[in-house]
């Protein structure tokens, strides 16, 4: 079996200051992993390398994607490959519908692959249903991409474009900041309702609260640009007790 | 015959060249009395340069160099050539008035069953039907601008419209200019419209180029009069030949309670000026005046308005977004005089351009004179590039670079387009902008 993602020894820089100082993580198909850690550990950074971030310099190791080299694609190449990144703070579009810019990305994606362009009403079709599952108002399509929306719908659309590009490796960088604690809940049903035996998911977070939600196999703890220790789901809670101050002197 | 080079750097007499290509001009007597003092006025700058106020930015010397021989009337196959040209370019279910090469023709137009109180004739009757019919605004037009008074001195034809008090036409009148002689030439158009009391129109003219034109120059102006409580929706695209050039002028005057909707996209042409003044004369009456540049390569496009409120209880609203690659330089001047007696005017100019290389430019002049004390006037002016950050976000989704700047490129001037009123008006504009973006993917 091929990993769909594997990260082994990477090393990243921004500017000056490497941030990642040689990680390695694999992630086979069907496994949820959470990556959890303090501050400033690098964890938004993997996030984004893997997703294709302009300003990050690797400058060592590599990031394989179902064994390509997944450093070498622009990330609109890297999303029709089958990579989702859900943003900590997904940016306002204005002048842009949801319902456009939606359309014009899966079209795109579709493209990418080689496969037909889905007509208006048969995106329609498709979207409807997905916003249905999720409880988003037809009324959020129509408006400018995220504009005017609240912390909780902006995530929720997040996991609406997650649902409907059918990603196979769904990144979820910091998802539960900002949501209070029934945003945080829909989310997280958004986000299990996709878990499947072909995907996998790399759940980003500070708190061990969404993993109460989003049950992971496998927890990750990040310090200073590299995974300290890895474990099963009970890593979270444990960390929940005795914090992260043990692992800083350990990296 | 290379007539009306500017003085300063061809050091010869001018006027000789003016004395043959006026034989040629239509009209006799006052026409031809005003022609000359046009010219005259024309002569004593010649083509404007940097070193005036106005011209600072198009220096019409170092960008056009000199002013081409007229042109000839066009051939069959030039009328053929334009005619394909329009196919594309017309719109459905308007009433097509075509000017190839500066000559009305009548056969490439519709020019059967106007509606009540409509009336067209070409600018060429007009001229060289006689004094008494002489529309008076026809040659008012400012001489103190160079290019207006060359414009003035040179005018062969257009078309002269006149809409009737009460009569508001049901079907948009579209001029279409059409470049079509292969040679490097000049034509120089002027058109009017008058619109009476309690009259209504809409109004589109297209600048184009029929296939196999060289480095034209295209001189038009337009002189419209809105009557009392009467309104005018106005479009214009420049979607000249990309070695062209472009210079129009627009004289503009509303009348009590009425209402002019405008809106100019710039697309093609290397070189273009459009000039637009604006008068109010009666009280109670609005203006929205919205323009996009859509520029690359190395075009040069200048927007130069000038809102003049002499009367009170007027509003007037500018947008104007300008989106500029590669090395082309956009501008914009915009000018809003509030006179003394003008109060209560409510006068807004907002202006805002994209920068999409580093080698890309543009200049934005607002500028506001305010001689009375109970307004409320504003402009504002922003210059960028598109947000890193937005673009991320749309690559991550999976579009190409390309497609996400042109999704933000459509936000971006959709300010300027959504201010049309009309639908099909504006679904023209957000087509001429489609055409631009698929051209530079």
């Amino acid at each position: 079996m091929t990993a769909l993602l594997e990260m082994k020894d990477l090393k990243v820089r921004v500017e000056d200051n490497e941030i990642l100082h040689g990680l390695t993580l694999t992630v086979n198909p069907g496994e949820v992993h959470a990556i959890m850690g303090p501050n400033g550990s690098g964890k938004s950074t993997l996030s984004h390398v893997i997703a294709g971030k302009p300003g990050y310099e690797v400058t060592d190791g590599q990031i394989l994607f179902r064994g390509e080299d997944l450093l070498e694609m622009e990330p609109d190449e890297r999303a029709a490959k089958g990579l989702f990144l859900a943003f900590q703070y997904p940016v306002e579009i204005p002048g842009v519908t949801t319902w456009n810019f939606l359309h014009t990305a899966l079209n795109a994606q579709r493209k990418a692959r080689g496969e037909s362009q889905l007509s208006s009403p048969e995106f329609l079709k498709k979207v409807r249903e997905v916003a249905k599952s999720l409880n988003i108002p037809q009324d959020m399509l129509k408006r400018g991409v995220n504009v005017g929306f609240s912390g909780g719908e902006k995530k929720r659309n997040e996991i609406l474009q997650m649902a409907l590009f059918e990603p196979a490796v769904c990144i979820l960088d910091e998802m539960d900041s900002g949501l209070d604690i029934d945003a945080l809940r829909i989310a997280a049903d958004g986000v299990n309702a996709l878990r499947s035996p072909d995907r996998a998911m790399v759940v980003i977070t500070h708190y061990q609260r969404l993993l109460n939600y989003i049950i992971p196999d496998f927890v990750h703890v990040m310090s200073k640009g590299r995974v300290v220790k890895s474990g099963g789901k009970d890593l979270a809670l444990e960390l929940e007790a005795s914090g992260y101050t043990q692992f800083e002197d350990a990296a | 015959m290379n007539l009306v080079l500017a003085k300063n750097e061809t050091g010869r007499a001018v006027s000789d060249s003016f004395a043959v290509a006026r034989d040629r001009l239509p009209g006799a007597g006052k026409v031809a009395e005003a022609r000359s003092a046009a010219f005259e006025a024309y002569e004593r700058t010649g083509l404007p340069h940097r070193r005036i106020e106005d011209w600072k930015y198009t220096d019409l010397r170092a960008l056009m160099r000199e002013v081409l021989p007229l042109a000839d009337a066009p051939d069959a196959a030039a009328l053929k050539r334009a005619a394909a040209a329009v196919k594309l370019q017309a719109i459905n279910g308007a009433r097509a008035l075509v000017l190839v090469d500066g000559v009305f023709v009548p056969k490439l137009s519709e020019v059967g069953g106007l509606e009540k109180g409509l009336t067209i004739r070409t600018l060429r009757d007009v001229l060289e039907t006689g004094e008494a019919a002489l529309p008076a605004q026809l040659f008012s037009p400012d001489n103190d601008n160079p290019m207006v008074a060359l414009n003035s001195a040179m005018i062969t034809d257009g078309v002269v419209i006149e809409i009737a008090d009460g009569v508001v036409l049901k079907q948009p009148l579209q001029i279409i200019h059409v470049a079509s002689a292969p040679a490097a030439v000049a034509m120089f158009t002027r058109s009017l419209l008058r619109l009476g009391k309690d009259a209504g129109a809409t109004l589109v003219e297209s600048y184009i180029a029929a296939d196999g034109t060289t480095a034209y120059q295209a001189h038009d102006s337009l002189v419209v009069a809105i009557g009392d409580n009467s309104r005018l929706d106005h479009v214009r695209l420049v979607e000249d030949s990309r070695d062209a050039f472009n210079i129009s002028s627009a004289v503009v005057t509303l009348g009590a309670y009425a209402h002019f909707n405008t809106f100019g996209m710039t697309s093609g042409a290397a070189v273009s000026r459009y000039q637009a003044t604006i008068a109010f004369a009666g009280e109670h009456s609005g203006v929205e005046t919205n323009g996009v540049n859509l520029l690359d390569g190395r075009q040069h496009a200048d927007t130069t308005l000038f809102m003049d409120h002499a009367v009170p209880h007027c509003a007037s609203r500018e947008v104007f977004r300008a989106v500029v690659d590669d090395r082309a330089h956009s501008v914009f001047q915009g000018r809003i005089i509030v006179r003394p007696d003008a109060q209560k005017t409510d006068a807004k100019m907002m202006t805002r351009a994209l920068l999409l290389s580093d080698e890309a430019e543009a200049n934005n002049k607002p500028e506001l004179e305010i001689f009375s004390d109970d307004v409320t006037c504003g402009h504002g002016t922003t210059t960028g590039a598109l947000d890193e950050s937005l673009l991320f976000y749309m690559r991550a989704r999976g579009l190409p670079e390309k497609e996400a700047q042109a999704l933000l490129i459509q936000a971006f001037v959709g300010e300027a387009i959504g201010s049309v009123v009309n639908d099909d008006l504006r679904e023209l504009a957000i087509a001429a902008t489609q055409r631009w973006l698929e051209a530079r993917r």
